[in-house]
């Protein structure tokens, strides 16, 4: 099994998935707790392992294609195949690594019904990492909502008084959109040409690339996929599902959607939005690009106004997202490197943050920053963490967000000089508002909230190093990310010549 | 043919049992019988093999999608006769009369699942219709009962005048002086005036059978007024037959003109989704929601008429699978219920975790979700749609509509999950561990035909 390298995509599948199906059934959440975070462990060891048994011999320069598929639905030309490139092992990785560390890192919250929660965590892992392996657009956009339904029943059963409405919200935007999608999928289908005998066209990836649509068509059906990517990140004018959702859910459900979910969107738009529709990107390119740059400014600065932890993170990640936006329509070699990496750091970054986040409420029971402070006379260690999570996502030089931003911000400048400026004012914000949650969390003198918290225990101290040392590698040397997903960088790039 | 001889004698043979059937458990049994012989009757007949050897004068014509139907209409009557076999004793005294209606109905189906001229279209229908008005108002001492079956019997005689109205045109309209479907004239370019009225009044009445907007204002009050274990029945496979007799006869007869009559099947199909799906969110009650629901999955439906390609009638062979048996689960379960409104439903899982899974997973079907055959059959219809190519601004209203429709599916989810029970000790519902196992199966027959669509479509060309 191991001898052929195929199977890993679908083991990264369905490790996650029949785990997930079990869970439902043990009643005892010690057990489930752990065959949670056992079975995660086994899903991250299958993806270092398929790094090892990718065809990097035949390719030097880059990670290939590889493909399996199965018959599916042969009469319309639709198969379950799934397979790995550069982005796609980036994005399996960062969910197989990020999923262990969210487990790990709220073991000790309880629950519930705990057989529930870790079952529908697990089953989001499986549909996540179905959107990044699927090579077949029906079999894409079938885990494009599998991953949603498992989070709408995680975000509406556990968190916050407003959980049921504000999580409905979310539900309604990704479901219209990605409906709209659909269409948009049937249309390019009814474009493309066959590849087997049985059926007139196909839903393959490949023929999706290859589908003849005239400029006209593509820019209508742009818009169709467009606005489902563009809900999931969410960009500027979509946003609006996404800080309600983030303050009223559970810590490890919103660490799940800010750090990985929204990677489905900006995923989506590098394999299904820019290679297929490359003329209608450069018709609009200019004008998503302005609406990103919006979202930047207008995050950071609201984020800056906040007074809850974690609404100012949740804004926080508005901005970053829009950057990412602008530097996928950027589309050229610098801008979609950048993303790649960005994409990684950002998942690994707020998922830290998130944890602290988690860490502070649990230890004192409030999240204002105005009510909480000197946490750092307190809990020094903490605050050490806490200090090069918030350097890494003001992007200071030597963290992985450094490398990342660098990157997006010098192709946005190739393409745009005076919008690449106006994002540029958006690491100032970000310098200001996290400092200054930064200052007023973990600075100053300990008051009532904050006097009886003690220091955080080894285990989270292990978490948290886990963290800061990826931050910091990746800052140093983020190399073999880059040299990983060229492959997938050049593929799409060599759609717009 | 073999379905329609055996529905009808076994019809017959239930209604004399009720003289000497002693106990009223007995018919129960007998009806399942009678389903499983009328089942395995219509597959030998799928496999070419005929029971009985009758001219009918090609009159009749059974291919495939017609027997494909049969086969999925009887699948859904066993598992409703399973499900709510002990609820249909508890309607009233005349246990037998009723599986005999129940017969008599399915015999229209497997006629219009198969006519071939107008006039056994109009016994088709008919022979679906009249022992639908009895079921409605089969709770004698129950006011909205007797109600919504003079409403629909008043309505529905008035729509079957305008069908036969129709036929009359066509009829006149043709100078061949034949009533089979294959055998109209329509001309060369525009069609002619009688053809055309007699076209349009097809359109409506048959509209109101599957209550297609705007003629469907009976539907909400008869679904609601009917017994509810009888409502499932009527909004599921006597409303798809309607559906298969519609396409059935717009593609033999009118497919060429498709052009001069589409707009209009495509303002019907707008006006079905939008006054379906609208006026469901504002229901409290879960049956009449779920009556309005049917409305706007009518809507859906409408989609294969509207297309008339061949992707279209294996979409229309799904949803009848999709939409049946999700309706029917869900109806079953919501007989056992003690409260109605969606409220009755708060905290369902803690003290029903199967009826509550197998609950969403029909509200999830009924949605659309992927995974299940309610996606399936929609991506199937959305498909059919955007292959015909001109009315791409229905597909679109479809899809928003789609999204309507999971405001009130996903309320009833959340009343089930995420929703306190009412305090105090947990409602005490009447379920066996049968009823749980084959709710069971239900689900897993609909999220096996989400997963392999092809396992139900490829009969169509087996």
């Amino acid at each position: 099994m191991l001898g052929t390298y195929y199977t890993f995509p679908e083991l990264l599948l369905w490790i996650p998935l029949l785990t997930g199906i079990i869970l439902f059934f043990i009643k005892n959440s010690k057990v489930v707790k752990t065959v949670a975070l056992l079975s995660s462990l086994l899903t991250l060891g299958v993806s270092v392992t398929s790094l090892f048994y990718s065809d990097i011999a035949h390719h030097p320069e880059y990670f290939n294609y590889s493909n399996v598929s199965y018959v599916w639905m042969p009469y319309i030309g639709s198969s379950f195949s799934v397979g790995l490139d550069g982005m796609g092992f980036l994005l399996t990785f960062l969910t197989a690594f990020t999923f262990p560390l969210i487990f790990a890192a709220t073991h000790k919250r309880e629950y519930a019904n705990t057989n529930v929660y870790y079952g529908l965590m697990l089953l989001t892992q499986a549909g996540i990492t179905g959107v990044f392996v699927a090579t077949d657009a029906l079999v894409f956009y079938f885990f494009w909502e599998l991953a949603l339904i498992p989070m709408y029943f995680l975000c509406s059963r556990w968190g916050g008084e407003f959980r049921i409405r504000v999580t409905f919200k979310f539900f309604v935007y990704t479901f219209v959109s990605s409906l709209l999608m659909l269409i948009g999928v049937i249309y390019v289908y009814l474009h493309t040409p066959p590849v087997s005998t049985l059926s007139d066209h196909s839903f393959y990836l490949r023929s999706f690339y290859n589908a003849t649509l005239t400029r006209g068509e593509q820019n209508g059906l742009f818009w169709l996929f467009f606005l489902a990517f563009a809900v999931k990140m969410p960009i500027f004018p979509f946003h609006s599902w996404q800080p309600d959702l983030y303050e009223q859910s559970s810590n490890s459900s919103v660490m799940v959607l800010s750090g990985i979910m929204v990677k489905m969107g900006i995923f989506g738009m590098l394999r299904w939005l820019l290679p297929i529709f490359p003329d209608a990107v450069g018709s609009y390119q200019t004008l998503v690009i302005i609406f990103c740059v919006i979202g930047i400014l207008y995050g950071s600065s609201i984020a800056f106004v906040q007074s809850d932890l974690k609404r100012i993170v949740a804004w926080s990640s508005i901005a970053h997202i829009g950057l990412m936006g602008a530097a996928v329509f950027s589309a050229n070699n610098t801008s979609l490197q950048g993303v790649m990496l960005e994409m990684f750091n950002h998942g690994i970054n707020i998922i830290a943050l998130w944890i602290v986040v988690d860490i502070i409420e649990k230890k004192t029971g409030i999240r204002k920053i105005s009510e909480l402070g000197g946490l750092a006379i307190k809990s020094p260690a903490l605050s050490i963490f806490f200090l090069i999570i918030v350097l890494a996502n003001i992007a200071l030089p030597l963290t992985n967000g450094f490398a990342s931003e660098f990157l997006m911000f010098t192709g946005l400048f190739e393409y745009n000089k005076y919008l690449a400026a106006f994002a540029c004012l958006s690491i100032i914000i970000s310098a200001a508002y996290m400092l200054n949650m930064m200052q007023k969390v973990f600075f100053g003198v300990p008051n009532t909230f904050t006097e009886n918290v003690g220091a955080i225990t080894m285990s989270q101290k292990f978490i948290l190093s886990i963290i800061v040392l990826t931050i910091v590698i990746l800052g140093i040397y983020p190399g073999p990310l880059l040299h990983l997903t060229q492959g997938s960088v050049t593929e799409i790039l060599q759609k717009f010549k | 043919m073999n379905a329609i001889i055996i529905s009808a004698l076994w019809g017959v043979v239930m209604m004399f049992g009720g003289v000497f059937f002693k106990k009223s458990t007995i018919p129960k049994y007998w009806a399942i019988a009678g389903i499983i012989i009328l089942l395995a009757a219509n597959i030998l007949e799928f496999r070419g093999i005929q029971i009985f050897n009758i001219d009918v004068k090609g009159m009749l014509h059974f291919d495939n999608f017609g027997l494909q139907f049969n086969t999925i209409s009887f699948i859904c009557t066993f598992l409703f006769f399973l499900l709510n076999g002990r609820e249909i004793e508890k309607v009233g005294e005349n246990v037998s009369e009723y599986f005999a209606l129940i017969f008599f109905i399915l015999c229209g189906v497997s006629i219009s699942s198969s006519f071939n001229t107008l006039l056994m279209l109009f016994l088709g229908i008919e022979i679906m219709s009249i022992p639908s008005y009895i079921l409605t108002g089969s709770d004698k001492r129950n006011l909205k009962s007797n109600e919504a079956s003079l409403k629909y019997f008043l309505m529905g005689a008035f729509s079957t005048g305008l069908m036969l109205m129709g036929i009359a045109l066509i009829y006149g309209g043709n100078s061949l002086g034949s009533f089979y479907i294959n055998m109209i004239e329509l001309g060369t370019g525009k069609m002619p005036v009688m053809i055309a009225a007699g076209l349009v009044l097809l359109v409506v009445s048959m509209s109101f059978k599957v209550s297609a907007a705007p003629f469907h204002f009976w539907a909400a009050d008869v679904y609601d007024g009917a017994p509810t274990v009888f409502t499932s029945f009527m909004a599921t496979i006597v409303k798809i037959a309607g559906f298969i007799a519609f396409i059935r006869l717009f593609q033999v007869s009118f497919g060429i003109i498709q052009q001069q009559w589409q707009m209009l099947i495509a303002v019907i199909t707008a006006a079905t989704l939008l006054i379906g799906n609208l006026t469901a969110v504002f229901q409290q009650s879960v049956k009449r929601m779920l009556a309005y629901s049917s409305i706007a999955h009518a809507g859906f439906m409408m989609f294969a008429l509207f297309a008339l390609n061949n992707t279209a009638k294996e979409g229309l062979i799904l949803y009848a699978l999709s939409y049946s048996v999700a309706t029917i689960g869900m109806f079953a379960i919501l007989v056992k219920m003690s409260d109605y409104t969606i409220e009755g439903f708060n905290g369902l899982y803690k003290y029903q975790p199967v009826l509550a899974c197998t609950a969403t997973i029909f509200l999830l079907s009924l949605t659309g979700i992927p995974l299940t055959a309610g996606f399936a059959s929609k991506f199937y219809m959305l498909l059919a749609a955007v292959k015909d190519g001109h009315q791409i601004w229905l597909v679109v209203l479809a899809v928003i509509c789609a999204a309507i429709s999971a405001v009130y599916y996903f309320r009833a989810i959340q009343a089930i999950y995420f929703k306190e029970p009412p305090a105090g000790a947990y409602p005490q519902l009447d379920v066996t561990r049968n009823f749980k196992y084959l709710l069971i199966i239900s689900a897993a027959i609909i999220i096996l035909a989400g997963i392999l669509p092809s396992l139900v479509v490829d009969w169509l060309y087996y």
